[in-house]
């Protein structure tokens, strides 16, 4: 606020901006540019997998030494799946989806007129935008990048002699990894104390948009988990340069003895998973709380059950930092934490369901406005429904023993994380486009790449459960190695072939959004008829948000389609449309919603 | 195969190209009544193209799945799978329908207006307490076969030690005394490859094989070291799996049902070796017999892919024959 009047030059406007919009722009961009990376990788990846002895000039011209004949290596396979992992998990789905509309639409929506500190803000892109330069960088070491799948799990990225993406690339993949949890924290604690103490008049909690709950339990959620990922990176640090045995013992390798003595690995994986988990909801519970806003906007409708949004988004959250044993099933650990660790598991089913009936009786006697950004909501919700269910056959340690880590897992957690909460980043970008750029995008373009790439979605991932009931376990270069999955070969040409064309539809979204930044058409003031204060400000960014005194609300958000008589659906609109904004004070009599 | 893709790789730049030319008319970018009809019918199709996809992949992937439990144990897993898979089966049918029939029916018009219905605690504990006690049965079912798989204690049993290296396995039995002699790495040494200490009285009998044999219908405890990284000790058929991890002992026991030789005869396992055998004549290579198998599914290098164990079933005096004709570790290691 302190630059309220400044004069602004290029760089304190475009690049070291304290504005939360310009910086939640920043967030996007960096964060689709990292995710054009993994998308390739996973379709070289899903080219080797469905034809694993074909020569692909594309191979041969993207992984030129990791390649023979057009032919990757089995060691730049498993780089190309660590990184893709990497990569989608932090940097596209926690930075570029947390990152993004956090800051844009934290301050918008309560009514601030910035961050708490758009200085800490600023140090929070930087340092993000610093660890995906490191990122990128690991990609051209010349052992390769980090090949330990995203979960790192040591000895195997702790000893250069295990496999060679464990040298340098896994130093850098530590470093950028380490500031990029640092930039989280900054961020989340930004998003933390702004959300408390910079609320406008009466903003009360119970009256703040879902998204805004949402973003603010994730923060909530990312500053008790990520510490601990720091530390268990910093343990692995030490292993893997200082000689320490944290989790490391009784290594013979390349021939020879290791000194380390008493350490384990399942401790790392205790440790990884303390943060791995919860940060499943730190990647979803933004996607749900845009999909919420966006559904009910787009229903006409008030959200149905606000509180039980709000109860079981904190229940999703506080079961979510004691469920994480159930990666662990298997790793050896104590049997009876397994039973503890199924039981918390399934429990999280219940406000998960919750939610998922409430999105649909949001609809149920709707009068939907089927925008781009609201079928890419219903679409969440679709394979937010899918992929949780299988939860239940994964979250039982019993059924677990027989499918961990085979692709019925990949199948899942793509699903009930990686389509859903991308569905949910692409419904927040398609409906708060007019607030970012002053312009509309183009609604064609938004349903092709809507219809396309929730084909290709189901496409790709439903077939792959049977291909893990099949037995087939993930992160293998090839399966030719085994004939008992030699007919799962033709399964695997499908699931490529959809994946291809759903990467290659991605490019209709990136036309649209960038060509719609110069060309769309100027957006009007509130182009959605959406209740919340967004949407209030001009549609040209000002720095404070609003010119003047900064608005008051005298409602919750989700007063669309208010009649004259509540019981009665055919009586006029209380405000005489089908929706009052925040600011609306209470007309006389008016019951509060 | 490869036309195909490649052909689709063009209709896709083709379409996206298409749309970027017309990329000029940039009015009317707020969904009308006339996209909310077509869109709501674009749902139903969507409903119908995932139908399909669900169902035809039910049937038509059925004969790729693993075939039943080979194991005693794994029964119950087979059970507690198929009850579930039934239940979020029929859940998931009845919500995808929901959703896409919702977005079609109530598709927005000027002329209508949606209801104002904002909350009932009486659906809302409906759907709290349906879930809450379909998983309490689930919980139940699971916790007690987790119990029963994990409760591996069996005198009887014969006790078996699988090391995992990069990228291999070695495996060793106990012997007529039934027990491990204790090793570390520190006794790795020329064929002494499971770093067996020998000056174990335990160790004397043990006898280190190249393959698995298991009598049928008695338990069999699997204790697992691991040299180097992770692994894990998979065995899909006898839904058995369990890490290695380096520095400690992991174990894991079943009972195995059905003897190598009997599991061939199945149907189930019969339809998939035929499937395998198509593509494998089609493509000159060897015929394909069913065996069990030893994976690793815990992702440790270059060769993950490819690190197996052969595991054969037999009755239980061919188990005995051969298991005496194994030499131990005293007359192998000096």
């Amino acid at each position: 606020m302190s630059d309220h009047h400044h004069k602004e030059t290029f760089v304190t406007k475009y690049i070291f901006s304290h504005d939360h919009k310009m910086i939640s722009k920043q967030f996007l961009i960096t964060g689709m540019f990292m995710g054009i990376i993994a998308v390739l990788m996973s379709m070289l990846f899903r080219l080797q997998l469905a034809w694993p002895d074909t020569s692909f000039s594309i191979v041969e011209a993207f992984l030129g030494r990791h390649q023979t004949d057009g032919i990757m290596s089995p060691d730049i396979y498993l780089a190309l799946v660590t990184i893709h992992g990497t990569i989608m998990v932090f940097f596209v789905l926690t930075a570029g989806l947390s990152g993004t509309f956090s800051n844009l639409l934290i301050p918008l929506q309560i009514g601030a007129r910035d961050m708490a500190s758009g200085f800490l803000n600023m140090v929070s892109y930087w340092l993000f935008f610093l660890s995906s330069v490191i990122m990128v960088i690991s990609l051209f070491v010349e052992a390769g990048p980090a090949s330990a799948g995203w979960t790192v799990y040591p000895p195997l990225s702790a000893l250069p002699q295990a496999i060679p993406g464990s040298g340098a690339g896994m130093t850098l993949w530590l470093v950028s990894m380490s500031i990029f949890i640092a930039s989280s924290l900054i961020g989340a604690l930004n998003y933390i104390v702004t959300v408390l103490n910079l609320r406008t008049k009466g903003m009360k909690m119970t009256r703040l948009p879902l998204t805004i709950w949402a973003f603010f339990i994730t923060a909530i959620i990312g500053v008790v988990s990520f510490p601990v990922l720091l530390s268990a990176a910093l343990l692995l640090v030490f292993d893997r340069s200082f000689g320490t045995s944290f989790y490391l013992s009784d290594i013979f390798i390349s021939g020879e003895v290791l000194h380390y003595q008493g350490g384990s690995p399942v401790l790392f994986e205790h440790l990884f998973w303390f943060l791995g988990h919860p940060e499943v909801y730190i990647v979803l519970l933004p996607a749900l709380g845009i999909t919420s806003e966006v559904i009910s906007t787009n229903a006409r409708k008030p959200i149905f059950g606000y509180r039980a949004m709000v109860m079981s988004i904190m229940a999703i959250a506080f079961l979510s930092t004691i469920v994480w044993g159930h990666h662990m099933f298997i790793s050896g650990m104590n049997p009876f934490l397994g039973s503890v660790f199924t039981f918390t598991t399934l429990l999280i089913a219940i406000p998960s369901a919750v939610k998922a009936f409430n999105y649909v009786t949001t609809l149920w006697k709707g009068n939907l406005q089927l925008n781009p950004a609201m079928l890419f909501s219903i679409g969440l919700v679709s394979t937010f429904v899918t992929g949780g269910l299988t939860g239940l056959v994964l979250g039982d340690s019993a059924l677990d023993i027989n499918i961990h880590d085979t692709y019925f897992v990949v199948a899942h957690f793509h699903l009930v994380m990686g389509v859903s909460a991308i569905f949910g980043m692409y419904a927040g970008i398609y409906h708060w486009f007019p607030k970012m750029y002053g312009r509309m995008m183009n609604k064609k373009m938004g349903y092709w790449h809507f219809w396309i790439t929730i084909i290709c979605s189901y496409g790709v991932f439903w077939p792959m459960h049977f291909i893990g009931l099949a037995g087939l376990p993930r992160r293998y270069y090839s399966n030719t190695a085994f004939p008992m999955f030699n007919d799962l070969a033709d399964v695997n040409v499908v699931i490529t072939i959809f994946a291809l064309v759903g990467g290659a539809a991605q490019i209709i979204f990136l036309a649209n959004y960038f060509i719609s930044i110069y060309r769309g058409e100027k957006a009007i003031q509130n182009p959605w008829k959406s209740n919340t204060l967004e949407w209030t400000t001009p549609v040209e960014h000002i720095h404070g948000n609003w010119p003047g005194k900064l608005p008051e609300v005298h409602r919750w958000a989700y007063d669309y389609s208010k009649r004259v008589d509540p019981n009665d659906d055919d009586s006029d609109y209380l405000h005489g449309q089908d929706y009052v904004l925040q600011t609306t004070p209470l007309l006389e009599g008016e019951e509060p919603s | 195969m490869l036309a195909l893709f490649y052909i689709f790789i063009g209709v896709a730049m083709a379409v996206s190209i298409w749309q970027i030319t017309r990329i000029l008319d940039f009015r009317g970018v707020i969904a009308n009544d006339e996209d909310n009809a077509k869109q709501g019918k674009y749902a139903i199709y969507f409903m119908v193209f995932l139908y399909a996809i669900m169902i035809y992949c039910l049937i038509s992937l059925n004969v790729i799945m693993l075939p039943e439990s080979a194991s005693i144990e794994g029964e119950h897993d087979d059970r507690l799978f198929n009850t579930t898979f039934w239940l979020i089966g029929i859940v998931q049918f009845i919500m995808q329908f929901l959703i896409f029939y919702f977005t079609f029916k109530y598709r927005g018009n000027k002329n209508n207006k949606a209801k104002f219905y904002a909350d009932s605690h009486k659906l809302e504990m409906i759907w709290t307490i349906i879930p809450a006690v379909v998983l309490v049965v689930l919980i139940g079912y699971g916790l007690w076969q987790w119990n029963n798989v994990m409760d591996i204690d069996d005198d009887e049993a014969v006790v078996i030690e699988v090391y995992a290296y990069q990228w291999g396995w070695h495996a060793r039995y106990a012997g007529e005394d039934n027990t491990l002699g204790t090793g570390n790495v520190n006794y790795i040494k020329g064929i002494n490859t499971m770093g067996v200490d020998m000056s174990d009285v335990n160790s004397q009998d043990d006898q280190q094989v190249t393959e698995l044999y298991l009598p049928k219908g008695k338990k069999v405890h699997f204790k697992f070291r691991s040299q180097d990284v992770l692994h894990s000790a998979y065995m899909p058929h006898f839904r058995a799996q369990m890490n290695c991890v380096p520095g400690m002992v992991t174990e894991f026991a079943f009972t195995p049902k059905y003897t190598t030789e009997e599991m061939r005869m199945q149907s189930e396992v019969r339809e998939k070796t035929k499937g395998i055998n198509k593509i494998r004549a089609a493509k000159g290579e060897d015929l394909y017999e069913f065996d069990y198998l030893l994976l690793c599914n815990k992702i440790c290098g270059t060769s993950h892919y490819s690190m197996q164990m052969k595991i054969t079933v037999v009755e239980e005096e061919e188990y005995d024959t051969w298991i005496s004709e194994q030499p131990t570790l005293a007359t192998v290691i000096q």
